[in-house]
């Protein structure tokens, strides 16, 4: 029996440009977002995302629903390029891909009724269904994510931000998605309410066999749900990795500065921490280094790093790592203590 | 907890029961702006006194002794007279200055109506799919509105009453259709900003198509603006619409409308005080309550006010 | 220690349309010289409004109460005018998003030097000088391109940095830092963080630091104070706290974090919501949500009582505090 995992997402080449207004006399700029995105996803897996600011973790995440069309590259969805479908055929395949939001209350427009919210994907992608059946699933889906059914008729904002989400949840759930791309979908919560909605989507996942992305800046709560992780850096892909790999041996300096810097709830360990020296600041996308985009912060820079762009290379157990270095740097006992 | 699938069974079954749940009504934005403007003293008080305005208008001369056109022959340009039943005085062909008032009343108001109507209705569709689609359609849809705003407004009016005669129904039409362009450069612009709202990436992301994700979800979130600029621009269409009869461009003798009344009454003021002072306090008071409406609805509207 | 801050049965109180909200309700608290205290809690807590109120900038419907005693005046109840004196230069306070805070018509060195002219006396040739090696000190390359640009022009950590230099340009006795690092970089933040721990090791300042995130208290802080309905529900040293925590809500808050070190398999959420401030549970305010509860605590409200060692809880239960197995 063929025992492949069935790779169910395949991203190849996917590149992503916006134009910035350059001001009043200068002519637009083209700003980078995403370059080189080269994965798969695996069925049943959570991938977790990570990065900080400018580094298109969530235009990635769009450009996968193709809410956002990629300027190149490939999209492939059980083999088929989602970015060459027509239109019409992109609106059925939805019911498959899903998303949930950051903002919960933002989400979610103001002047419907909750139980109109989470049917809204029934209506336009399942027509057949009549007002019962919608009914019916709506109230389900709510049972699910735990949210009182007396609640259907109620408006948004006389939610709890918690509560929101499991709306916003139930929305993505409705069409029996295969994969859910999770754009910080806690980062808005109260941390007590975070624990809870990490907890029901990975109870969920379970139940349902979801495959989900998680994107995240939080590197504690992505290793927490992601079976693999990809850490972003500026719109290109620095390091893919598991979970306790990216933990235990941290092979870009990048991901090696997020792991010292991540906040760790444990005074002890704190304070035996000695922060990686990262200097500087995130460059701007418009105009980012040359070569290795990280260099200008990295302490193992060399100057040939500042000639070529790191290829992203393979390297054992289908691992990716971007980094002119990665063979050279040693890797410390504890990365997460920093050297 | 029960998922969607494995547990079918017993969950229809919930459901069916829920099915007859009476699931408590939510508090919509809605509810939460009348409220709002309930607390709003001048608002309130603005809309009794243009509620009394209409009662007037339209239930009014049932209670008169004289309709609006009929002519008494033996009070000509008479002051108040309440014994024969004048009770605002006469004009200069002797018709009942009160019914004519009510009667003129009529007419600005429901010019008012109508032209709004018009003038939300085209506005609100032609704004949100201009600002929905934006690039080359929204340019090319803005463009003509721009156009259309250089045009002299009068000329326009002119070839409209050159072209279908003196009907008060094409009146309240042209207005609408001149109005429609300041709501439709108002949707355009909130439309601008609410297509990239979550919610709306949210209905694409669960395949809306375009036209529905304009009409469910934006049109909806358009009220408060578009409610509150078309009570501001009713002021604005009666006085246009005044401003046409005064020219002569309005309605037809014996229809009358506030603004033929004052520009009948303006010129004997002082000889004929009451020819101008009973439209002009109603129209002034219409106008004024429906100012003071409108920024009631701004303030009841306004979303930061949580 | 020498105490630099004082408050006393403070309390915090919102005037609303039918009715009135206590944000904030009996807060005791003492700060020393060159400490670090978090303030922790979620929303509703009250963390932010309370220093708002001893700071002098609550919103016009709130109203507080209690003493808050820098040195021998009470900072609460201060006129305006009174208050502008302390204000910035004995006591400061920077904020979550340094954009709003920040006059985006000026420069950045005519803010800076603004304060100094005003709360010091400085000319303004001197105060522009003293501002660039602030900036330099709070670790900002090449500070003086950096004071002639317009605060819209400078990243959200180098405004941030901005707003630190501000702060302590008169060299404050006691900074109050609201939720400072959460619409920060993590890298920017592990920064921003450092630099506080230099702050108050070489200025001396007492430095209180009011977050959601236990990540950022474990790095930073000395002592601890949890707030819960509007109410500090445990205080002491941070480690305490962190390896033996005596209150049923810090318990639940150290189980809902991620841990990176330690991969659970589930987290241990507090069950329910935080609560309206307007209908506040009966007794413990915790109780709905507290795994521990029993009757005592549905009908009396515990009191913040001393355990010894500095520490103090506002609980009725005494067993052990940890979770059963996870069902």
């Amino acid at each position: 029996m063929d025992q492949t995992p069935i790779n169910l997402l395949e991203i190849k080449g996917l590149k992503k440009t916006f134009s910035v207004s350059g001001g009043l006399f200068s002519k637009a700029l083209t700003l980078t977002a995403l370059e080189d995105i080269n994965f798969s996803i695996r069925k049943g897996e959570t991938l977790g995302i990570v990065g900080e600011s400018g580094c298109g973790k969530s235009t990635l995440g769009r450009c996968i629903l193709q809410l956002l069309s990629p300027d190149e590259g490939q999209v492939l969805w059980l083999g088929q390029d989602l970015t060459k479908l027509p239109a019409e055929e992109m609106r059925m395949r939805r019911q498959d891909l899903q998303i949930i939001f950051q903002d919960p209350l933002a989400s979610l427009n103001p002047r419907m009724t909750v139980g109109d919210i989470i049917a809204d994907p029934l209506r336009t992608l399942r027509p057949e269904l009549n007002k019962e059946e919608r009914r019916a699933r709506v109230l389900k889906t709510m049972a699910s994510v735990g949210l009182l059914p007396e609640m259907i008729n109620r408006y948004p904002h006389e939610f709890s931000g918690g509560q929101a989400q499991r709306i916003g949840i139930a929305r993505a759930l409705i069409t029996e998605p295969k994969l859910i791309v999770c754009d910080e979908p806690v980062s808005a919560l109260d941390v007590s309410i975070q624990a809870q909605i990490l907890n029901l989507l990975a109870e969920l996942k379970d139940e349902l066999g979801l495959t989900l992305i998680f994107i995240s800046h939080n590197l504690s709560v992505v290793r927490h749900v992601s079976d693999r992780i990809l850490v972003l850096y500026l719109g290109r892909i620095v390091e893919l990795a598991t979970g306790d790999e990216i933990y235990e041996e941290p092979r870009h300096p990048y991901t090696r500065a997020l792991l010292t810097a991540v906040p760790i709830p444990d005074p002890k360990l704190a304070r035996l921490r000695n922060i990686d020296a990262l200097r500087g600041e995130i460059p701007s996308p418009i105009n980012p280094p040359s070569g290795c985009t990280f260099r200008t912060r990295c302490r193992f820079a060399k100057p040939y790093c500042a000639e070529k762009r790191p290829p992203l290379e393979t390297i054992e157990n289908n691992r990716l790592v971007a980094c002119h270095r990665w063979r050279e740097i040693e890797v410390p006992q504890e990365a997460v203590l920093g050297a | 907890m029960a998922g969607i699938t494995g547990k079918d069974q017993v969950l229809t079954n919930y459901a069916k029961q829920l099915e007859t749940l009476d699931a408590p009504k939510g508090r919509s934005l809605t509810q939460d702006a009348v409220r709002r403007l309930r607390r709003n003293k001048a608002a309130v008080l603005s809309i009794f006194v243009v509620l009394f305005i209409i009662l007037f208008a339209f239930v009014g001369p049932y209670f008169l002794p004289w309709t609006y056109d009929k002519i008494d022959w033996s009070g000509i340009r008479k002051p108040p007279n309440f014994e024969a039943g004048h009770y605002a005085g006469t004009d200069q062909n002797g018709r009942d200055m009160l019914a004519r008032i009510m009667q003129g009343t009529q007419m600005s108001l429901i010019v008012a109506m109508v032209a709004t109507l018009v003038s939300v209705i085209i506005g609100v569709i032609y704004g949100a799919v201009a600002g929905y689609f934006g690039g080359k359609v929204d340019a090319v849809m803005m463009r003509f509105v721009d156009i259309m705003y250089a045009l002299p407004y009068i000329l326009f009016v002119i070839i409209l009453v050159v072209i279908f005669g003196r009907n008060p129904v094409l009146l309240f039409v042209g207005i609408g259709c001149l109005e429609w362009l300041t709501m439709a450069r108002i949707v355009r612009g909130q439309t601008l900003s609410l297509k990239e709202r979550e919610f709306v990436e949210a209905a694409k992301a669960g395949g809306a198509k375009p036209w529905t994700i304009i009409m469910r979800h934006i049109v909806p979130n358009l009220t408060g603006p578009v409610v509150i600029y078309a009570t501001l621009t009713i002021p604005e269409i009666i006085l246009t619409e005044s401003f046409l009869s005064y020219l002569g461009l309005g309605v037809q003798e014996p229809q009358t409308s506030l603004g033929t009344l004052i520009s009948f009454g303006a010129p004997v003021a002082e000889t004929l005080p009451w020819m101008l002072i009973g439209p002009a306090v109603v129209l002034v008071s219409l106008l004024l309550c429906l100012t003071y409406i409108g920024d009631g609805l701004r303030d009841a509207l306004d979303p930061k006010d949580r | 220690m020498k105490q630099v801050l004082s408050v006393q049965d403070m309390s915090v109180t919102f005037e609303l349309h039918e009715s009135e909200v206590h944000a904030v309700r009996e807060m005791n608290f003492n700060l020393s010289e060159g400490e670090t205290m978090a303030v922790v809690g979620e929303s509703g807590s009250g963390k932010s409004q309370a220093f708002l109120a001893i700071m002098g900038l609550l919103a016009k419907n709130g109203r507080a109460g209690g003493r808050a005693m820098m040195g021998d005046i009470n900072l609460i109840g201060m006129p305006a005018n009174e208050l502008d004196r302390h204000r910035g230069k004995d006591i400061a306070m920077i904020f979550q998003d340094p954009m709003t805070s920040l006059n985006p018509t000026l420069k950045v060195k005519t803010q800076l030097s603004e304060v100094l002219v005003k709360h010091r006396g400085f000319d303004k040739a001197q105060a522009v000088k003293t501002s660039i090696e602030m900036l330099e000190r709070v670790g900002i390359p090449e500070p003086v391109k950096r004071a002639n640009a317009y605060p819209h022009e400078l990243s959200g950590g180098m405004r941030q940095r901005v707003m630190i230099a501000m702060a302590l340009l008169c060299q404050p006795k006691i900074l109050i830092a609201d939720e400072p690092t959460t619409a920060l970089d993590v890298t920017v933040q592990a920064q921003m963080l450092d630099l506080f721990k230099t702050l108050t090791n070489d200025f001396g300042t007492s430095l209180v630091l009011i977050t959601h995130d236990l990540g950022v208290v474990a790095g930073v802080a000395d002592r601890m104070m949890v707030m819960y309905g509007g109410r500090a529900v445990e205080k002491g040293v941070t480690d305490d706290l962190f390896y033996d925590p005596r209150h049923p809500y810090t318990l639940g808050l150290l189980h809902s974090t991620p841990h990176i070190a330690k991969r659970a398999k589930r987290l241990d959420p507090i069950q329910g919501m935080p609560p309206s401030l307007e209908h506040l549970p009966k007794g413990c305010s915790f109780n709905p949500r507290c795994a521990f509860a029993f009757d005592r605590c549905l009908i009396e409200r515990p009191p913040l009582i001393d355990t010894g060692n500095g520490r103090e809880k506002a609980c009725f239960y005494e067993g052990p505090m940890a979770y059963g197995k996870v069902a």
